[in-house]
């Protein structure tokens, strides 16, 4: 019985009918598309964007050059190297972060003890031959300098939960 | 015509066997040059469709609401170099897109547009087109060898096997069709759908089964999903045009939608009446075949946003174990049909 | 005039593509050279206003018969250099035959059988005339018993190829698709309730 049911329902396209009913119901829904550069989905203030190196409100630098960030990049995309500066404090006289190898996992904004690199919510960049796309760091200060209001608001807000 | 009158008027300086000539040709144009829009923007209608059922919103950069696109692909194709493989025929594979849009373009030579709206009215008009859609196959087939790749030639085979099979269930809906009408010329095809029902009168009640097949063997015709296994994307890359390029690819593109065209405009002028108006007391004209050609052509673009594709095997089994037996029964039930004058549509 | 030229363009055509047929070395160009002398000699059809069996020529030829055969001809690996071993040697015999066969067909279809004389010259027809009814109402009428014959010659040997195919222990691991095709949700899936584990 069940077969002769099954194959009543295969000759009159129930199953196929049943599918183009569905695909139908689409057609006439609210489209969801986004027009991307007028309009832009909401942004997470944790969102994880082009690299920025932050300064302390006096101008100082804050990156100590600890190289915990070059440890933990699981992609290695930043090198560092340091030397004492003649102040005799330890700073960085490189600080390169390769945005072609980088995930952007944020690895190494977490583990920056003085909260110096960061990942900002900037993600409309691109460089025209593949040296714009390695990060130095007269650059990424440039890009602190650049977003440090929205960096601050972004990790103040976000403070109690770090 | 009374437009073609005018111009022969006009043309009094010129010998007569010219000015036949010039004016079959314009005749040409007044088909050719309207399915060539309608292809280009039938490839736009096939985005923003599917990219509806999809809940996107489909090309809309290019001219307002995406209207240039067409053209915007079309200078793309045009400007792109056309590359001929090493190793490949040379000849062969330049003319195989000529030979799949040829035969594509001469079928519309006997579509009746409307009851005068016709370029050849000639006898045996069914079979014609069987015939034409039949040559098809050979600019796949063609390409799908001279192209030297192993992609393009499974791809090849697979569309040969699967057209030559579906063939036979299309020709047998259409001796339905012949047998309903009694006449193989499309003009008295339609003329034959009229009737005092208006909608009810036309074959597709009657043949509703040869109907279905008709369309479904169209759809695998033409190589449309989910009947696609000759392009296959996923298992042969693009099937016998992955090695075209440029305007080579081009033809191939025209060609698959001037054939999705015709088979829509087949099928209403077989089934649905062709210019006939649907309702009795409304003028008729070519306002409705349009109509009509352009709901099977949405049924194309939401077959192919529905269906997965088929597998090979289940294609082949569709065709030769299902399709076939249910047309021959049905041109028995049609016959006697028509024998015992079945009104409303058989009356005698 | 005018007929009579494309009655000669066509046939030079035929003839033509009929000698590539047989002297290309490829044997695909000689499917597709086939294929041009089936066209051609259907537009010699239309020219003798027999419209039905042109476009049936075709249809039926070049529609299905040469794709299939194009379909093997493409997957033939044919060595040539092989082929061409034993020319030399069987050269005197196959001229004999070609010359026998030259000669009994050439008693058949010799000018001396096809004069306007012996064959009387097709009438013209009114632009109204269906010679696709006329070519039914002969064969259904006059023609029903070879007509019939030959549908009953064809059947037995559609048939016979396919039992030629049955072997009895199929060799090919390929899937029935009609279980696959009845398989149901049920038949595949079975949902089971799973008591959560308590809480500690």
């Amino acid at each position: 019985m069940n077969t002769v049911i099954s194959y009543f329902k295969s000759l009159t396209l129930w199953e196929l009918v049943k599918g183009l009913h569905l695909t139908g119901g689409y057609l006439i829904k609210r489209k969801i598309t986004i027009q991307y550069p007028e309009e832009k989905t909401p942004q997470s203030p944790r969102f994880r964007g082009l690299h920025a190196l932050r300064r302390y409100p006096n101008g100082e630098e804050r990156c100590i050059a600890c190289k915990l960030c070059e440890a933990v990049c699981p992609a290695l995309a930043i090198t560092i190297e340091s030397e004492p500066r003649e102040d005799g404090t330890r700073r960085t006289t490189r600080y390169d972060i390769d945005l072609t190898k980088c995930i952007f996992c944020g690895f190494c904004e977490e583990s920056c003890p003085v909260d110096s690199i960061v990942e900002t919510r900037h993600f409309e960049y691109h460089g025209e031959q593949r040296g714009d796309l390695l990060m130095t760091k007269q650059n990424l200060l440039a890009n602190g300098d650049r977003f440090e209001a929205q960096i601050a608001a972004d990790r103040a807000s976000e403070s109690r939960y770090r | 015509m009374n437009i073609v009158a005018l111009i022969e008027a006009q043309l009094t300086w010129l010998p007569a066997p010219a000015v036949v000539t010039l004016i079959i040709v314009l005749k040409i144009l007044c088909i050719v040059v309207p399915v060539m829009g309608s292809v280009a923007y039938l490839t736009l209608a096939e985005r923003k469709v599917i990219g509806f059922i999809q809940v996107r919103i489909g090309p809309n950069r290019v001219g307002p609401l995406g209207l240039l696109q067409p053209i915007a692909d079309a200078l793309k194709l045009l400007c792109k170099e056309v590359i001929v493989p090493s190793g490949s025929n040379r000849f062969l594979f330049l003319v195989a897109p000529v030979l799949a849009l040829g035969p594509a373009l001469a079928a519309w030579a006997v579509i009746p547009f409307d009851a005068e709206l016709i370029l050849a009215d000639i006898s045996a008009g069914l079979l014609y087109i069987l015939a034409l859609t039949s040559l098809g196959v050979y600019g796949i087939i063609v390409a799908g060898w001279a192209s030297n790749s192993k992609y393009a030639f499974l791809g090849a085979m697979r569309s040969a096997a699967q057209i030559v099979s579906y063939e036979i269930p299309m020709g047998f809906a259409l001796v339905g069709v012949l047998v309903a009408a009694g006449s193989l010329n499309l003009g008295q095809i339609v003329e034959a759908q009229r009737g005092g029902l208006g909608l009810f009168s036309w074959f597709w009640l009657p043949l509703f089964p040869l109907f279905v097949i008709y369309f479904i063997s169209g759809v695998a015709e033409t190589n449309r999903a989910p009947f696609d296994v000759s392009e296959g994307e996923s298992e042969i890359v693009a099937g016998f045009h992955v090695e075209y390029a440029g305007m080579a690819f081009a033809l191939f593109f025209l060609a698959e939608y001037a054939n999705m065209i015709l088979i829509s405009g087949l099928t209403a002028v077989l089934f649905l009446g062709g210019w006939l108006s649907p309702i009795p007391g409304i003028p008729d004209g070519i306002h409705w075949f349009i109509a009509k050609t352009a709901f099977f052509l949405f049924l194309f673009l939401w077959f192919r946003a529905t269906f997965p594709r088929y597998r090979y095997d289940q294609i082949m089994r569709l065709g030769w174990k299902i399709f076939l037996p249910i047309t021959i029964v049905w041109i028995i039930v049609v016959s006697a049909m028509v024998v015992w004058n079945v009104p409303p549509w058989f009356a005698a | 005039m005018f007929e009579q030229a494309i009655f000669y363009i066509f046939a030079a055509m035929l003839i033509f593509s009929a000698a590539m047929v047989i002297t290309v070395r490829n044997p695909v160009h000689a499917a597709l050279f086939l294929v041009l002398s089936f066209f051609t000699s259907a537009g010699l059809w239309l020219l003798l206003e027999a419209e039905f069996l042109a476009i049936a020529l075709v249809l039926v030829y070049v529609g299905a018969v040469m794709v299939l055969f194009l379909f093997v001809v493409m997957m033939l690996d044919i060595n040539i250099a092989e082929l061409r071993e034993g020319f030399a040697r069987y050269f005197p015999i196959a001229a004999l035959v070609a010359i026998v066969m030259m000669y009994s067909l050439g008693t058949i279809v010799g000018p001396e059988n096809f004069g306007l004389d012996q064959v009387a010259a097709a009438q013209g027809h009114a632009a109204d005339y269906n010679n696709t009814h006329e070519l039914g109402m002969a064969l259904f009428t006059r023609y029903i018993w070879p007509f019939e014959i030959a549908a009953v010659i064809l059947l037995v040997a559609i048939i016979a190829a396919i039992a030629l195919t049955l072997r009895a222990t199929r060799q090919t691991k390929a899937p029935n698709v009609d279980h696959q095709i009845a398989v149901r949700r049920e038949d595949r899936v079975r949902l089971i309730k799973v008591d959560s584990e308590p809480l500690d």
